[in-house]
């Protein structure tokens, strides 16, 4: 795998901030000439780790010195791009059961449970890694078909 | 994201354009419940022709809805042209209980 172009970028974990996120990742993959289905693929998991980091890791409880922040860094390969998702928040205690289908620690407010389950089938690799109070990171590959 | 209620005898039709994600779920959610508990309302019609985006928040929304409507024997019914919305919605099961439509007539 060659690298051809990297950025990182640090936001704020405000909800608003989740329709901004997916656009800049959406708009840097473009670079590699991806389809219209693709780009959706790419925007549609960088809004479920978003939105998990707005929903679940800061929830409740400030962190780093009271500012939430999310942690965002891309490189595009000659065959794809991997995406870097970061917070620290809260973690996650057992990776494996949040990752299951319909799995959700927050039912009462309507989270469907399917952010990771999305994640994983919208990208071609998914990774977790997780430590309680200590925040998350998520990195995900999508493969771009022109480019294999 | 654009917004809008209509009524059509029983059936609350709800539009939705843009891009769908959980910042605007909260709204959304309030404003359709306020409708649904109207004792004339059984069915709900998701237009999401125009929708360009939608994530796991969305499926959340439809889901609590389903319930609210299932409670008083009602159904629900999804109009859907966008690919990427269609793919989300067939993943995560919601064909299993909402009904999908290519005409508002064929819901009411």
């Amino acid at each position: 795998m060659r690298r051809i172009n990297e950025f990182s970028m640090d936001f704020l974990a405000k909800s608003n901030n989740e329709g901004f996120a997916r656009s800049v990742v959406g708009v840097f993959a473009s670079q590699l000439d991806p389809t219209v289905d693709e780009i959706a693929d790419i925007k549609t998991a960088v809004s479920e780790a978003v939105t998990n980091c707005v929903v679940h890791a800061y929830s409740g409880k400030k962190y780093q010195n009271g500012e939430n922040k999310i942690h965002i860094h891309c490189v595009l390969f000659d065959c794809g791009i991997e995406i870097t998702i970061e917070d620290y928040g809260r973690g996650i205690e057992n990776v494996e059961l949040a990752r299951q289908a319909m799995y959700t620690t927050s039912p009462d407010t309507e989270r469907s449970g399917l952010g990771f389950t999305i994640m994983e089938s919208f990208t071609d690799k998914m990774d977790v890694v997780s430590r309680p109070d200590e925040g998350t990171k998520i990195t995900m590959l999508k493969l771009i078909k022109n480019l294999q | 994201m654009k917004f809008g209620l209509a009524h059509t005898g029983n059936t609350l039709i709800v539009r939705i354009a843009g891009e769908l994600d959980h910042h605007y779920t909260d709204e959304i959610r309030y404003r359709i419940d306020s409708e649904i508990m109207k004792p004339y309302v059984h069915n709900v019609v998701f237009d999401f022709n125009k929708l360009t985006f939608m994530d796991s928040s969305g499926i959340g929304m439809i889901v609590g809805r389903y319930k609210k409507v299932k409670a008083v024997g009602g159904s629900i019914y999804i109009m859907c042209s966008n690919k990427t919305v269609k793919k989300i919605l067939e993943i995560s099961g919601v064909f299993q209980f909402a009904k999908i439509c290519d005409d508002i007539n064929d819901a009411v």
